[in-house]
């Protein structure tokens, strides 16, 4: 890819919320329809649309529905009706609306949903981990997760026109952490309207509801096409990737920031790797610079495409390393391995050369993650490849 | 003065659950010195008595006092709650939510709770906004009113509780306010030892919140408001719609007997039993 050499004077850098910049790129995405309920720590970003909404500056239907599953439904009727739609929801709210996000992806609505992810209850904990997300691993959405407020705008705005491609049209969620993210202030870089209206034209939609062109949708399916359907469903998801990429590219080319499905940090002659999802990144990036200070061959990857699952990448980016060390952020309780761990080894499982692959669960229910324990985890997984796997995997810093 | 705050010490859980989340002059600690004193008048032990509540800021009392407790998800304390009842109908069971439990993300929960009928009490506050996550509009914040999603006024209309309730079928309805605090004693007095399912509708305030959008002051002026505002239900009766107009109604606004469900059900069954033994 080449790097942008000049960049356009299209831009203005402001301090800001990042709940506030999500909403600014809705804005400058141009969504039409917007329906939510509101839940901690989404609710600034809600909040901000409506007024943006009232105010005239954003042109759009808004609706304050009356749970997280009327939310998802009504967007579904928004998209099927044509319209740009965006949503944003977290933890409790995303589970509710569960039964509807499947439908989402099964119809192939290009919704586009920010989830500020937190826990799942129980107990009750409105902190942050990837628990809400796990649950909705499969439910048909293309899923990427982000680890500043630059990218959490940026991949805002792609995402509509990532969904909307006509060989694509799948819903897309862009994971945040909750209040790590959500609720902190940073300084971030704004392209101007025209700019992004350049790069995301109107969204014209494939299939709509349209008294003068009636169409069916959500038919029932008999055995003889249900596969078929599920099969094509996958398929597109998975091709999905390239269009991705190819969107991410064209930013890159704008502005200057350049993303990729699995990101390195430090991978040069890193024999041990850890990977890590969201902001837990920014953190095991400061660990990982002190520990190569300090002369330990280690290197950072982060998995920012969730779903499709970039397979391909993951390989090439974890290269001949002798150890990958893969931070979780929930549980699968009784399962194989947490998601993400889960789904490395299966990458993996293939591959003639692959390294030890040690899993530890860090950060749930708000639980803080600082450096330090970046570096401890790494000095007990180097432990456990001489000593032997002790468990499946490893459930970190658990007190008493 | 002394002897109420005693009896309220005796049912909270002062030693591990205060400091309270709740806003200074927020009308949910009257609400539940309420509940507290009409639970003592009914002379019901405190393990009689099973307390569940939402999520929201209502949804906090169910932490403070020592009764058996069930916090439970937003929107489904009425189901939980029919699950207790229906398991074990010697507990008294007594159910806390906010206008957003029980009205929108719960609303479909309220009004079949409400036709059903089991032996449940009710006790919703209505605060006219959401006010645990920042003050968003709900199903009762008034037409025009300002809130977090709607800072040039709500284009929705808003529910009656009361009303919507005693139309869904519930046995009994009372509806006070927080101003009111020997009525909301009475009323809630009277719903706990109502045999069916008994609503309290409390109007409230949320002055951190929807007052503070809205200018309606603070908690003594958003309370003098509910002084002027309450018609109780026997003066309605008298007056106009149009009189009534910016009024809402205080006191009880339904009660009646109506076959209970746990009570129904064992008749079925004992019908079924006798037809069955009939056929041998
Ligand atoms: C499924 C789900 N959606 C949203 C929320 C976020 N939430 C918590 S409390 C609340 C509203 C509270 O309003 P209300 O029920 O009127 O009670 P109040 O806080 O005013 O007492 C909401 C939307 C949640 N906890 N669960
Ligand atoms: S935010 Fe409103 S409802 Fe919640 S405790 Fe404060 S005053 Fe009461």
């Amino acid at each position: 890819m080449a790097k942008a050499k000049t960049k356009p004077a299209r831009f203005h850098r402001e301090g800001m919320e990042v709940s506030i910049a999500v909403s600014h790129a809705v804005q400058l995405a141009r969504a039409e329809a917007i329906a939510a309920y509101p839940i901690t720590p989404q609710t600034h970003i809600v909040e901000h649309l409506s007024s943006l909404v009232a105010d005239g500056q954003l042109e759009a239907e808004f609706i304050n529905v009356e749970s997280e599953h009327s939310a998802m439904s009504a967007c579904i009727g928004m998209s099927a009706a044509g319209a740009r739609t965006y949503t944003a929801t977290s933890s409790q709210g995303l589970a509710l609306m569960f039964e509807i996000l499947f439908i989402a992806g099964a119809m192939r609505f290009p919704i586009v949903m920010t989830v500020a992810n937190r826990a799942l209850s129980g107990p009750l904990s409105i902190w942050n981990d990837h628990s809400d997300i796990m649950a909705a691993r499969d439910i048909g959405w293309l899923q990427v997760f982000v680890k500043n407020g630059q990218e959490a705008f940026d991949h805002t705005v792609m995402a509509f026109k990532i969904a909307e491609t006509p060989s694509v049209l799948l819903p897309m969620i862009v994971n945040l952490d909750g209040f790590i993210l959500s609720h902190v202030v940073e300084a971030l870089e704004m392209p101007d309207q025209e700019l992004v209206d350049q790069f995301l034209p109107p969204y014209s939609p494939r299939h709509v509801l349209n008294p003068k062109a009636p169409v069916t949708m959500g038919a029932f399916a008999m055995p003889e096409i249900y596969t078929e359907v599920k099969m094509k469903h996958q398929v597109t998801l998975t091709n999905a990737a390239g269009r991705i990429q190819e969107v991410w590219d064209e930013w890159g080319q704008l502005t200057g920031r350049q993303y990729y499905p699995v990101e390195r940090h430090l991978t040069e002659g890193a024999e041990i790797l850890l990977l890590t999802m969201g902001t837990l990144t920014e953190v095991a990036e400061i660990a990982v610079e002190e520990m190569r200070e300090a002369g330990l061959p280690v290197g950072l990857i982060s998995l920012r495409q969730w779903r499709p699952f970039p397979f391909a990448a993951l390989r090439a980016a974890v290269g001949d390393a002798k150890l990958l060390i893969v931070c979780d952020r929930a549980l699968s309780p009784g399962g194989a391995a947490p998601p993400v761990l889960a789904e490395v080894r299966s990458a993996f499982y293939t591959q003639a050369q692959r390294p030890d692959i040690i899993g530890y669960i860090i950060g749930l229910g708000g639980r803080d993650v600082p450096p330090e324990a970046f570096k401890d985890i790494v000095a007990k997984a180097r432990e456990e490849v001489t000593t032997g796997p002790t468990q499946e995997f490893h459930l970190y810093g658990v007190r008493g | 003065m002394a002897d109420v705050t005693k009896l309220i010490h005796k049912y909270l859980r002062h030693e591990k659950k205060f400091p309270h989340v709740w806003c200074p002059g927020c009308g949910n600690g009257i609400v539940l010195g309420a509940l507290i004193r009409a639970i003592d008048r009914t002379g019901f032990s405190k393990d009689d008595i099973v307390l569940v509540s939402g999520i929201g800021c209502s949804g906090r009392m169910s932490v403070y006092v020592d009764f058996n407790t069930l916090h439970t998800t937003h929107g489904r304390a009425l189901t939980f709650a029919t699950g207790v009842k229906l398991a074990n109908p010697r507990l008294q069971v007594i159910v806390v939510m906010g206008d957003g439990d029980a009205t929108a993300i719960g609303g479909n929960h309220f009004i079949h709770a409400a036709r059903r009928n089991l032996n449940l009490t009710a006790v919703i506050i209505n605060n006219s906004t959401y006010g645990m996550t920042g003050g968003q509009y709900s199903p009762t914040t008034p037409y025009g009113a300002r809130s977090a999603t709607s800072m040039y006024g709500n284009v929705e209309h808003a529910f009656s509780i009361a009303e919507l309730a005693v139309t869904a079928g519930a046995a009994w309805v009372g509806r006070g306010a927080v101003y009111h605090a020997t009525l909301l004693d009475q009323l809630m007095e009277a719903a706990i030892l109502k045999r069916g399912f008994a609503v309290v509708e409390v109007i409230s305030h949320c002055h951190t919140l929807y007052g503070r959008k809205n200018l309606l002051g603070g908690a003594a002026e958003m309370m003098r408001a509910q002084k002027e505002a309450a018609v109780r239900v026997e003066k309605a009766a008298t007056m106009t719609p149009e009189e009534l107009a910016s009024k809402f109604t205080i006191g009880i606004l339904a009660d009646r007997d109506l076959p209970i469900y746990t009570q129904e059900y064992r008749k079925i069954r004992e019908a079924a039993r006798t037809a069955l033994a009939g056929e041998d």
